[in-house]
């Protein structure tokens, strides 16, 4: 699929690369500061996809690094650019955070990494759980230690569970359900909803041992109709769709019988994302934001802001943030909240207004005044920027969607188990009130 | 005590060196094992800063008999990084590596079959028969998926050898394995044998029915890898019947819910290859319904580039499908947070699915992306808009309103030059629209100062020469467009020649003067050769007596534009449908174009009609070129008789018009335009003939 695999750092200077296949030179990728160079002076800017002298480009930025395959042929492009991706998620997890530093102080796990997860530029193994089992940074110390047992590849990495080992045990079997629900919204000055969407996901923890048999019961909430495609679909039913599943799920199973049914992987993991969108599904703000500011050019800007939690009475916002964007040239700011903390940060050019806790149902002012310089300069196209709001709601779900049951059943050990839920829903990364 | 002595003597006969090969020297051939390793692994870091460390290949290999695994890779790591400039010496290493495919320890048996196939010398082929034989058959699965992909390696090398010695019937063997790891592995080798094969009798792999089942049932119990590979072969499956088609289909259906978009996307392109063996219509609609919720998650993946590439996929599938997302404007609506590719992207899909239903909506998202600050995100907002308009008529005047606003409101030169050059192909769209034509042309006729890109001045001359009455002090007007003529454009040129001519033909006297003048600036100081041959033709054509031939020519109404959202045309779109999810699908060129030998894998029945195509394009160009000669001559002679006999064949002339709309040609006969279609049919063929070479 891929020839080589280069690791460069912001410049497209080379720091690591894998040779796979040898049919193309070695020295191909000192091109790439070049094409950078040239894609930045192009028409249509930046894009992560090149073709140079017959070599195909593809690649993806990730904090100050690039990591780039190289192709002569025409491959399956998204497979290059999601096996990319999860050679960073890999990374990430052996060493926190993956940057030019981290890739300078591990270049031999990396290789070996490498090696693993990809063999003549087929993808193998991604997963970083069972990757783990078998490569760990410390070798010498495994081997010195038990000279009489030899690290093997895992039967995992070719069994039918590819994301289990054998022979987990935990004293006290527990599986913690999460929950959780994002909401992405586009409102505008006016508080009308532009677009919104919740992205659900619920997440387990399992401590379970044995190879335990999971079965998840939801609540019938009109759930699972989005991919049948019957037309009609009952009024104030939530229709889930585009629902994504971990690969432990038996996917022929759901399709035929609605039952979700899977043997989990130890430890944390996303068991299925769901997005229920606007196009059936327009709500009101969660939590409505009227930002009015005025401009006095060359001496003040005013602000004011009203925030308003559109939930119920019972339920209560937690953390609540508003970042409203300011000019970058204003100064001396004077705040006067009503309720929570305000804070000028200005290297983003933003005011952030904290609210600890928000009950339902109540309506919060703040007003702001800064000062801006009496000079003018080109029109300021920064104001533009939207307010971005924050928040979590826990024991709640928009969509309505509950757990009912979750059972546990393992074969052979056939142990007490205890399941968890927990609901929770929160702003998304694009939860945005456009500015007037 | 020995090691000691050993490195004095060396010491001695080296003489005194120091430098940090001298180091690592040192410390390959140190006595403790914990300095080895060590010494190996500033080694490796050495290599990857790009230092060459080939010197100590021989040091370094005499590490390579050890039990510490680790150890063992980063020397398995050097040596595929030098064995090309040390092939003698890698013979050295073969027997460690011949032992250790024979090891208990499957990570090493496999790691020792994984890196013989990198090291890519010659020599080393003759001795993996052995050893790879060998692995192709173990026990453990691991040891397995390794050896097939090895065996793709050595043909690489020596495909003969892989040939004779029966290795990729072997391989052919494994895609019946038990293991689905293994099945995908060997599939995956197969393809890459294919792509390297050069003998066009040895046959790779072809899908069978028996295989497909098989690759079915493995489908579900494979990791993602392994479903991308075997979906990508059921993509290639050809079915016997319409029955299996669907079959097929609803077996592939369930993996559009994974969670990785590569398994999602290669579902998809395996549900629409399928698609074409349905003929049913009603089974059709039903599977695309399904197909439009997976397109859609591509676009809210969180990695941006692999959005990316969904959304070119969708560029291409709508074209074939488009009602497959009809309900889906709002999920690409762009996020602030989006890199601007993105965000190009998404609005160039938008436009596509905007219909009579959505259209407001659409047009007032437009309009936030219009205020925003990027520039080319401006331009392309305000160009958009004037699509909707083009497409949609119930929408035109809330877009022309719209455009109006952005006009008055943001203004700045950017905006004002998108604008008026949209407003302008919006009224050629709907021509002679009274009421648009009053709403537009004053807003135009205010902001004409500010104008100074290309496509704005044309569209303000076009509607200058097409509506004249809307306008006031023409006359200054077009004195203006005459004093810079010389500093404009060539197409600005011609624009404004052909509006001068047509406003001469409408009032007719009153600006004959600078018709005078445009035309003599254009024949005696112009340079380039369209603008002197186009005055020269209407020149002559004002000339020559007959007004109503004139008036046909030089007022003939355009052909209307439906519709200005670029389109594949149809052979690319089949192409593209074929290798969605392909590196090609994001160029939006077929394959052919950028991968060299491309053709390769061309039957050779295809290759046969291609020699078929070339002669008859040969023979055709040759007698084209007779045919222009003879007609260049009578044309010389002729031209002043013709041009009196034009009137008779106006009607013919006034068709051709409306076929070419390109500028008029300059006296009739239809010996010239005859002349024309040849030059063109010529042209035509030599771009056929370029695509081949």
């Amino acid at each position: 699929m891929a020839s080589q695999i280069h690791f460069l750092d912001i410049k497209g200077k080379p720091l690591l690369s894998r040779d796979y296949k040898g049919d193309i030179p070695g020295n191909t990728i000192e091109q790439f500061p070049l094409l950078l160079m040239e894609l930045d002076n192009a028409d249509d800017g930046y894009k992560p996809f090149v073709w140079h002298q017959g070599i195909n480009y593809v690649y993806i930025q990730h904090n100050n690094l690039y990591i780039c395959a190289l192709t002569r042929h025409n491959e399956n492009v998204m497979a290059i650019v999601i096996f990319l991706s999860k050679l960073i998620e890999v990374l990430q997890s052996y060493f926190k955070s993956l940057e030019e530093e981290s890739i300078r102080d591990n270049f031999v796990i990396i290789y070996e990494l490498l090696d693993e997860m990809m063999d003549f530029g087929v993808p193998q193994t991604t997963d970083t759980k069972i990757l783990k089992e078998y490569i760990t940074q410390d070798y010498y110390k495994l081997i010195r230690h038990t000279t009489n047992r030899m690290v093997q590849p895992p039967n995992a990495v070719t069994n039918a569970v590819s994301w289990r080992k054998d022979g987990i045990f935990y004293k006290k079997n527990e599986a913690f359900l999460d929950v959780v629900e994002s909401i992405n919204m586009l409102i505008t000055a006016s508080g009308q909803v532009l677009s919104s969407e919740i992205l659900g996901e619920i997440k387990i923890k399992s401590h379970l041992s044995g190879m335990p048999d999971l079965r998840l019961g939801l609540n019938d909430k009109g759930i699972f109709t989005g991919q049948s495609d019957s037309g009609a679909t009952a009024e104030g039913k939530v229709e889930m769709e585009d629902i994504k599943f971990h690969q432990c799920v038996r996917l022929s199973k759901f399709e035929n019988e609605k039952i979700i049914t899977f043997i989990p992987p130890d430890g944390e993991f996303v068991l299925m994302s769901y997005r229920l969108s606007s196009a059936n599904f327009l709500m009101k703000p969660v939590i409505l934001v009227n930002c009015k500011s005025k401009v006095h050019k060359h001496s003040r800007i005013e602000i004011l802001c009203t925030v308003r939690a559109q939930i119920k009475k019972k339920s209560t916002a937690n953390n609540v943030e508003v970042r409203i964007p300011i000019p970058p040239d204003a100064d001396t700011p004077k705040f006067q909240p009503e309720y929570g903390s305000c804070k000028w940060l200005p290297q983003e050019s933003c005011i952030v207004w904290k609210l600890k806790t928000f009950p339902g149902g109540k309506q919060y002012h703040l007003r702001a005044e800064l000062g801006l310089p009496a000079v003018d300069d080109v029109e300021d196209m920064t104001m533009k920027k939207p307010i971005k709001v924050k928040f979590s709601i826990p024991y709640f779900t928009t969509s309505g969607i509950q757990v009912r049951y979750l059972r546990i059943n393992e074969p052979k050990l056939q142990y007490q188990s205890y399941p968890w839920v927990r609901y929770i829903t929160q702003s998304g990364e694009d939860y945005t009130v456009r500015s007037s | 005590m020995q090691s000691a002595l050993e490195k004095k003597i060396r010491k001695f006969l080296q003489g005194p060196r120091k430098g940090e090969t001298f180091e690592l020297r040192n410390g390959l051939v140190s006595q403790y094992r914990h300095e080895r390793k060590d010494a190996i692994q500033r080694v490796i870091q050495a290599m990857t800063v790009g230092k060459d460390v080939s010197s100590l290949f021989p040091d370094v290999l005499k590490n390579i008999a050890t039990y510490d695994i680790e150890q063992k890779k980063l020397v398995y790591l050097y040596l595929m990084n030098y064995s090309k400039t040390h092939p003698e010496l890698c013979i050295l290493a073969v027997n460690t590596f011949v032992q250790d495919t024979e090891d208990p320890n499957p990570l090493i048996r496999a790691l020792a079959i994984r890196t013989m196939g990198c090291i890519r010398v010659q020599k080393m082929v003759d001795y993996m028969e052995i050893p790879l034989s060998r692995t192709l058959k173990d026990d453990n699965p691991y040891v397995r998926k390794t050896a097939a992909l090895c065996v793709a390696k050595l043909f690489d090398l020596n495909p003969d050898m892989c040939v004779e010695y029966g290795f990729l019937a072997r391989l052919q063997e494994l895609v019946n394995d038990t293991n689905p790891m293994v099945v995908a592995n060997a599939l995956n080798a197969l393809y890459e044998i294919r792509e390297m094969n050069t003998d066009e009798s040895l046959e790779v792999i072809t899908v069978s029915s028996e295989m497909a089942k098989n690759l079915l049932t493995c489908l579900n119990e494979c990791t993602e890898w392994g479903r991308i590979t075997i979906l990508s072969s059921l993509t290639e499956y050809v079915p016997a019947e319409v029955e299996e088609a669907q079959h097929i289909i609803e077996r592939i259906i369930p993996q559009l819910q994974h969670v990785n978009p590569a398994v999602v996307l290669s579902s998809i392109k395996a549900i629409i290859a399928h698609l074409d063996y349905i003929a049913d219509g009603e089974t059709k609609q039903g599977i695309l319904r399904k197909l439009s919720a997976p397109l859609v998650s591509l676009v809210s993946s969180s990695i941006p580039e692999a959005q990316y590439v969904g959304l070119k996929n969708i560029r291409i599938i709508l074209e074939r499908y488009p009602s497959v997302l009809s309900k889906e404007l709002r999920v690409f609506f762009i996020k602030y947070s989006d890199p601007l590719y993105l965000k190009l992207e998404k609005l160039d899909i938008m436009v596509r699915l905007a219909n009579d239903g959505n259209a407001a909506l659409l047009l007032g998202e437009l309009k936030e992306y219009a205020m925003e600050f990027e520039p080319s995100l401006v331009s392309r907002a305000i160009k958009s808009i004037g699509t909707v308009a083009i497409k949609l008529s119930s929408a035109t005047v809330k877009a022309i309103n719209l455009l109006i606003f952005l006009l008055d409101q943001r203004g700045g030169e950017l905006v004002i030059n998108e604008t008026v050059a949209v407003l302008a192909n919006i009224l050629r769209r709907y021509p002679n629209k009274n009421d648009l034509l009053t709403l537009v042309i004053p807003v135009i006729a205010n902001n004409v100062e500010v104008l100074d890109k290309n496509d704005a001045l044309i569209g303000y001359v076009f509607l200058v020469g097409s509506y004249p009455k809307y306008f006031s002090g023409l006359s200054e007007k077009l004195d203006h467009f005459i004093e810079t003529f010389m500093e404009s454009d060539p197409s600005l040129q011609l624009a404004i020649i052909t509006a001068i001519v047509k406003i001469n033909m409408t009032i007719s006297g009153t600006y004959s003067s600078q018709l005078q003048r445009v035309l003599e600036l254009a024949t005696q100081e112009c340079e380039n050769a369209d603008v002197r041959d186009q005055a020269y033709m209407y020149w002559r054509l004002l000339s020559s007596e007959s007004l109503q031939s004139q008036q046909k020519i030089i007022l003939a109404p355009l052909p209307p534009i439906e519709d200005t959202i670029p389109m594949f045309n149809p052979i690319v779109l089949n192409d593209l449908l074929h290798e969605l999810s392909t590196i090609a699908s994001v160029y939006q060129k077929p394959s052919s174009t950028f991968v060299e030998n491309g053709d390769k894998l061309v039957t050779k029945k295809a290759k046969q009609n291609i020699e078929d195509l070339k002669n008859l394009a040969k023979t055709e160009i040759i007698n084209n070129v007779k045919n222009e000669n003879l007609l260049d001559l009578d044309d010389d002679v002729d031209s002043e008789a013709l041009a009196s006999q034009s009137g008779g064949s106006s009607t013919l002339l006034a068709e051709l018009n409306d076929l070419f709309n390109t500028p008029p040609p300059m006296q009739g006969g239809p010996q010239k335009t005859e002349a024309v279609q040849s030059s063109q049919h010529s042209q035509t063929t030599q771009d056929i003939l370029n695509l081949f070479d």
